[in-house]
């Protein structure tokens, strides 16, 4: 074993969690309504793993627990059958590991024990990232009031992902299919983010969904 | 209001111009007619609005000369309310709408009739360049009096008083070729790209793309120009890889093919932006463009003639005189006289006879022009005077006649007798400037060309002119320059080549054109009537020629010297007559002389457009903890720490008044040493470190040892640069054997990771540890005093007892039924712990320690009443006791300094410079004031003798100082000049009201010196 | 506003994800406490502040979080090769010297209007 503490920092008794945005919709509220061109959703609650180490070191233990093989090229990101799991290349020896809430602390350890004595590093991060995901017609416009990367779709192809600015705060962007977008933002940062998406997106409307 | 006057010049046919609309609009509050297609310009000319501003220094009466973006003079302030004001838009750029509002940007208080219009006439040969430095300046206590006025009389339009009702954007754009301007050249080579299937954006500044083309008596295929203008334009809408970008200025190009360019979304339709299905549209926006290649076919300006009374109203550039008649189909007078250096400058003179009005003349500086258009004004009539200029304007408030002579151009001098024609209208034609303001933007200096009068841009990688800003006139010759250049910035992208056939051309014939700037006049230039070089900073002539007198030699010191291309006009008009004068009178050429390089912006742009939505509350992030809702509901005070807001103190309600914020953080203090409080420290920084060599790691950029920290311990840190100053300190965690939780400053967070990740990848490769930040993924909350622990017990299953928890360890087990890590060190020194949980149930397990903590006296308290419990306590905070110039040592951390560490760690060499060594230095003292009410200020300076003279030796400075609830007295922290040997002496702090603090300096600790409360 | 190319992530990225951090290829001392108070200073204070090629150090900071090397004009501003962490630069001063003369002598500096 790698000789690092492991945590699970969630419990199964019923007990009250705030997801990032929830003072956010207390306080800006969630607008719907016809008539819109953009749609945004909280994906609150999922797991989210650090995963460092080189990619030969790692390669074969993700894809023996999770099923998929870890992205090699840079900007790339994958996703399970279901796309309910996914891992994106963040640099040469780091990605992002997004699995349906609970799920993390049992990959962790499934992951340590592949590992063994390899260096490598695993940080759960759950409770500080969220994903706001968008979609409609005019997310690409949105997304190029927020983002300085470029976010034509011939440079930004479904299965790419990059770490970039958001307006002055920053976010990894991520295009998981089509017509969806994910923005997986620092949970500090969160209500910054979510006021700046409805108030650039009100020339288009936006339907929050919650 | 008065009654709507009637459109006494539009022409009854021709102009892109809708006359079976009709549009109502305001100009000095006189309610006048035009039609879409206009501009405010055009729809003055049409009503026949003579003066629509005073010039800035001298004012004088002032119209419109140009039909673009050079235009000096119709600068206007628009907005029919308070709120939608903006000041300095050039009325030939600005679309007509119905209820536009407009007035003279300058003429206080009456642009007829000019208070300082008599000050101008009086006072114009008295206001030479320089004129205000020189009779101003003196005495300099009397220029904010003098100031207020001339501004006020100058004008420079104003900014609205109330806030703006629309909003504004930023977007980022990347594409491959990016085509500036969409006239014959850029709509040629944006053809050419766009067929590759390369990225291209056209950006226009006109409300329609098609440039010169549209108002042109040119044809192409046989047709009128604007036809195939439609087409391509057809052609380009439909591909999917185009965007065109009407009304679109590219104003900055900056490093690496970064364009800037303002679009005007809104502005031609209302004041205000209108709504769409509900939604306000935004107003403009600023694109940022990273290009691959650029292809500037930004055009030419006219260059206009400067003669004697050249700023009447009436003078206008030939170029201008055809635009308003082809395309808007105004004819700004009855009688032209034309004077022109060149055969371009005919078309204006064919165009006015064509629309059925009088040429008087066309007075042409060559002896024997021929070409096609002289031919074509020969065969119409019209009179040509050859070998002359028009030497001199007449006229007040309009043009009335022109003095003609002969003049030689290589003497400077007239040569013949002067003949008066009577007209209404000058056009002056000196050739053309090509626009070379956003090549020069990218610091490559342009090329003068003699054959074509005039400088081409100098280019940086990745970008090429065409057409008129390349100095190529020829329509032809401009659209093959075009469809090479997008030929070949799609090439460099990485796209295939497209045939492009070009539509034939007119060849026409044309003579040579003659190098004319300024025209001579009867009398020397110095003592003749104003010529004016530059209308909108009312430079002349005269002005070049003093400056030069008086040893301006260079041009960017005549610039200066006169304003030559201040302002909204940045020489788009002035400058190469500037220097063409200027270059007469130091007897060089133009290029010895030299160009001014243009800076960004190419015209104004609103701060609407570079704030974009960076207002309001979306100026700067801020960022939350996942307990502020709670802060906020308990009616919190915050404070900026970086991005985060922190409580700064929790204000109540006592007997129906809120505390003051001295009341506040005494209760909190207060609580806090005799009950319970607390504190939400989640903003702090938290690393994540693992790996086999991270303890290694840490005995480097730590200054203490870390070797036999066992797991289950924290210890506190000192973090040096390798100058050996202190940067940073926190808490470290041994999680396990490979294992570490750092925490930073919460300032430092960001810049500590990124400290960490730079030694690691550049120094030391080698050591195997991983960073990773988890500083959002805590949510971490402080509960300290002497009853924390029995809180703690009642809701924890972690065994608390002291002898097994001791201070400086820490325990994971549940809290409040939720997973927590549970940390026993204290920043107070009282009994502490802090409590970590994953943010997502931060706020349950905060709630449950209130419902709880009620009968302990649980006080939440903030970052105020933190900072006084520390410096009770002598803990230094990173950023106030330090300044990057303070060492461990100077803070009297020996304790905390690894100095037998076996490797060098980041710090450790530079503790042993003379200077780290130096006695002297400022050194971390406490200091109490004699008069324990007194509370030192934070920054005031120390001095030994505060009887010496000023300046008094000043020996060190307070760094924090508080009120002390628990001491009831006032007491800080402060750095002194060998201040760790001056225990017990006293110093003196003079302040500005005259007041001396006398002071004792003392040890750093106030209270529990010992330390035993932390440790129960 | 610079377009860098990041040697670990493969593509061209807009400058504010980035954080300069000065003249590249400065290594500490092996041995610290053997260096005399002048080459220590020297390590910590001084720097090259050439016209010409200058190499640079580089973070994608909002990125992949790599440190990387940058051979930049400091004249054009051009940037003539990135590359990454323990790499040496394959455009030098002395390589420029000849190839790139023409280019800086045209790109004299002004007074800016």
């Amino acid at each position: 074993m790698s000789n690092a503490a492991t945590f699970d920092t969630r419990t199964d008794t019923a007990i009250p969690v705030e997801s990032p945005l929830a003072y956010s919709y207390r306080r800006s509220g969630a607008p719907r309504g016809s008539g819109y061109r953009l749609k945004l959703r909280e994906r609150a609650m999922q797991g989210h793993l650090i995963l460092r180490g080189g990619a030969i070191v790692l390669d074969e233990a993700v894809r023996e627990v999770l099923g998929i093989s870890l992205p090699g090229k840079p900007q790339a990101l994958v996703l399970d059958a279901s796309g309910e799991r996914s891992i994106q290349w963040l640099s040469p020896d780091e990605w992002l590991v997004i699995v349906p809430g609970g799920e993390e602390f049992p990959l962790e350890t499934q992951l340590r024990e592949r590992l063994g004595d390899a260096h490598f590093a695993i940080s759960d991060v759950s409770g500080g990232q969220t994903v706001l995901e968008l979609s409609g017609e005019a997310a690409r416009e949105l997304l190029m009031k927020t983002v300085i990367y470029d976010v034509h779709p011939s440079n930004f192809p479904v299965g790419k992902g990059v770490t970039t600015v958001f307006a002055k705060a920053t976010t990894i962007l991520r295009r998981p299919s089509e017509e969806r977008w994910e923005l997986v933002v620092r949970r500090s940062f969160a209500d910054y983010c979510y006021r700046w998406l409805l108030d650039a997106g009100s020339e288009y409307g936006v339907n929050v969904e919650q | 209001m008065s009654q709507s006057k009637q459109q006494v010049y539009r022409l009854n046919t021709g102009g892109r111009i809708d006359r079976s609309r009709t549009l109502s609009f305001t100009f000095n509050g006189q309610r006048y007619q035009g039609h879409p297609g206009d501009t405010l310009a055009s729809a003055l000319l049409a009503n026949g609005v003579d003066i629509v501003n005073r010039s800035f220094k001298y004012s004088r009466p002032r119209g419109i000369v140009a039909a673009g973006a050079e235009e000096p003079n119709a600068i206007v302030q628009l907005g029919s309310s308070e709120a939608a004001q903006v000041p300095n838009v050039r009325a030939t750029q600005q679309a007509l709408y119905d209820g536009l509002a407009a007035s003279s940007t300058n003429g206080w208080p009456n642009v007829q009739r000019d208070l300082m219009g008599l000050f101008g006439k009086l006072g114009g040969q008295f206001m030479p360049p320089g004129f205000y430095y020189k009779t101003f300046m003196a005495p300099a206590s009397m220029w904010l009096t003098y100031e207020k006025y001339i501004r006020k009389a100058a004008g420079l339009g104003r900014s609205p008083m109330e806030a703006d009702p629309d909003s504004y954007d930023h977007f980022n754009q990347h594409c491959d070729v990016l085509v500036v301007g969409a006239g014959a050249a850029g709509l040629a080579a944006a053809l050419a790209a766009a067929r590759s299937g390369a990225r291209v954006i056209v950006a226009d500044e006109q409300e329609e793309m098609g440039g010169s083309l549209l108002a042109s008596r040119e044809t192409l295929e046989g047709k009128p120009a604007d036809q195939w203008v439609a087409r391509v334009l057809d052609e380009l809408a439909s591909c999917e890889n185009v965007t065109l970008l009407p009304r679109t200025t590219a104003n900055g190009y900056h490093d690496h093919n970064f364009v800037t360019l303002h679009e005007r979304r809104t502005e031609h339709l209302s004041d205000t932006a209108p709504v769409e299905n509900g939604h306000r549209q935004v107003r403009a926006r600023l694109h940022r463009v990273r290009a691959g290649q650029v292809i500037l076919c930004t055009g030419a300006h006219e260059r206009p003639l400067v003669y004697a009374g050249n700023d009447v109203p009436g003078n206008l550039l030939a170029g201008a005189v055809s635009t308003y008649i082809r395309r808007y189909g105004v004819a700004p007078g009855r009688k032209l006289v034309l004077s022109t250096s060149n055969d371009y400058g005919y078309r204006a003179a064919l165009d006015w006879k064509e629309s059925g009005c009088e040429v008087v003349a066309i007075v042409d500086a060559r002896e024997a022009p021929k070409g096609d258009w002289v031919d074509a004004a020969r065969a119409q009539g019209i009179k040509i005077i050859t070998g002359s200029a028009v030497i001199e304007a007449k006229g007040s408030n309009r043009v009335t006649a022109a003095r003609v002579a002969k003049i030689d151009i290589e003497a400077f001098k007239v040569s013949g007798p002067v003949q008066e024609l009577a007209c209404d209208t000058i056009a002056s034609s000196g050739g053309y400037s090509p626009v070379i303001h956003l090549a020069s933007h990218t610091g490559a200096r342009p090329n003068w060309r003699d054959d074509i009068i005039g400088f081409v841009p100098g280019l940086v990688k990745g970008v090429q002119a065409c057409g008129g800003a390349n100095g190529c006139y020829a329509l032809g010759d401009v659209l093959a320059e075009g469809v090479e250049a997008g030929i070949k910035a799609a090439a460099a992208m990485g796209h295939a080549v497209q045939t492009v056939t070009l539509p034939s051309a007119e060849r026409l014939q044309q003579g040579p054109a003659v190098a004319l700037f300024q025209v001579p006049h009867e009398k020397p230039t110095l003592r003749g009537p104003k010529q004016f070089v530059d209308l909108q900073n009312d430079v002349t002539a005269a002005g070049i020629e003093l400056a030069t007198r008086e040893g301006f030699e260079s041009i960017e010191h005549i610039k200066r010297y006169t304003a030559m291309g201040f302002g909204t006009d940045q020489g788009k008009l002035g400058n190469i007559n500037g220097m063409a004068i200027a270059a007469r009178c130091l007897g060089r050429s133009i290029p010895e002389v030299g160009t001014t390089v243009f800076r960004p912006n190419y015209t104004p742009v609103t701060f609407g457009a570079i704030v974009g939505r960076h207002c309001r509350d979306l100026f700067d992030p801020e960022r939350y903890t996942a307990l502020h809702q709670w802060h906020v509901e308990r009616g919190a005070e915050f404070e900026d720490v970086g991005q985060w807001k922190r409580p700064w103190y929790y204000p109540e309600k006592v007997n129906g008044k809120t505390e003051t914020m001295h009341e506040a953080v005494a209760r909190e203090c207060l609580a806090v040493r005799e009950k319970v409080g607390i504190l939400d420290a989640s903003t702090l920084g938290k690393i994540d470190i693992q790996g086999p060599d991270a303890r290694e790691f840490l005995g480097r950029v730590y200054t203490n040892k870390w070797e036999k920290l066992a797991v289950g311990k924290c210890r506190y840190g000192l973090m040096c640069k390798d100058d050996g100053m202190v940067t940073d300190d926190g808490v470290t965690s041994c999680l396990a054997e490979n294992h570490f939780l750092m925490t930073t400053t919460t300032g430092g967070a960001a810049a500590i990771l990124e400290w960490l990740e730079l030694w690691h990848q550049t120094e030391w490769p080698e050591l195997d540890v991983y960073f990773s930040s988890v500083t959002d993924h805590w949510a971490t909350m402080t509960i300290t005093g002497p009853e924390a622990r029995k809180l703690l017990a009642e809701i924890s299953d972690i065994d608390l007892d002291r002898d097994s928890f001791k201070f400086m360890d820490w325990r994971s087990g549940k809290v409040a039924g939720v997973p927590a890590r549970v940390f026993r060190i204290s920043f107070t020194g009282e009994l502490t712990f802090e409590i970590n949980v994953q943010a997502n149930y931060a706020m349950h397990v905060w709630q449950t320690l209130f419902k709880h903590g009620e009968k302990y006296g649980l006080t939440p308290y903030g970052t105020e009443t933190m900072h006084v419990l520390r410096a009770e306590k002598g803990f230094i905070i990173v950023g106030q006791e330090t300044d990057g110039s303070v060492t461990p040592e100077d803070l009297g951390m020996q304790w905390c300094v690894g100095y037998d560490k076996p490797y060098s760690w980041i710090g450790k060499r530079a503790l042993t410079r003379s200077d780290t060594k130096r006695e002297n230095r400022k050194q971390l003292v406490g200091l109490r004031p004699k008069d324990p009410k007194v509370i030192l200020e934070e920054g005031a300076q120390i001095v030994l003798d505060p009887k010496h003279a000023i300046p008094m030796p000043m020996v060190g400075h307070v760094t924090s100082s508080y009120y002390s609830p628990i001491l009831d007295s006032g007491f800080a922290l402060a750095v002194v000049k060998g201040g760790h040997q001056k225990l017990g002496e006293t110093v003196y702090l003079p302040m500005a009201d005259g007041q001396t603090h006398e002071a004792e300096i003392v040890s750093t600790i106030f209270y529990d010196p010992k330390g035993e409360r932390q440790h129960v | 506003m610079f377009y860098i190319y990041c040697p670990y992530c493969g593509e061209h990225r807009e400058e504010e994800e980035f954080h300069p951090k000065g003249q590249a290829h400065i290594e500490r001392p092996k041995e610290p406490e053997a260096c005399s108070d002048e080459e220590w200073g020297d390590y910590l204070f001084f720097r090259d502040n050439p016209r010409g090629v200058h190499h640079e150090m580089w973070v994608h900071a909002v990125g992949c979080r790599k440190f990387f090397n940058v051979t930049r004009h400091t004249v054009s501003y051009e940037i003539l090769e990135t590359y990454k962490m323990g790499e040496q630069p394959s455009i030098t001063a002395d390589s420029q010297s000849q190839a790139r003369e023409g280019a800086a002598v045209s790109q004299q500096e002004g007074v800016r209007a």
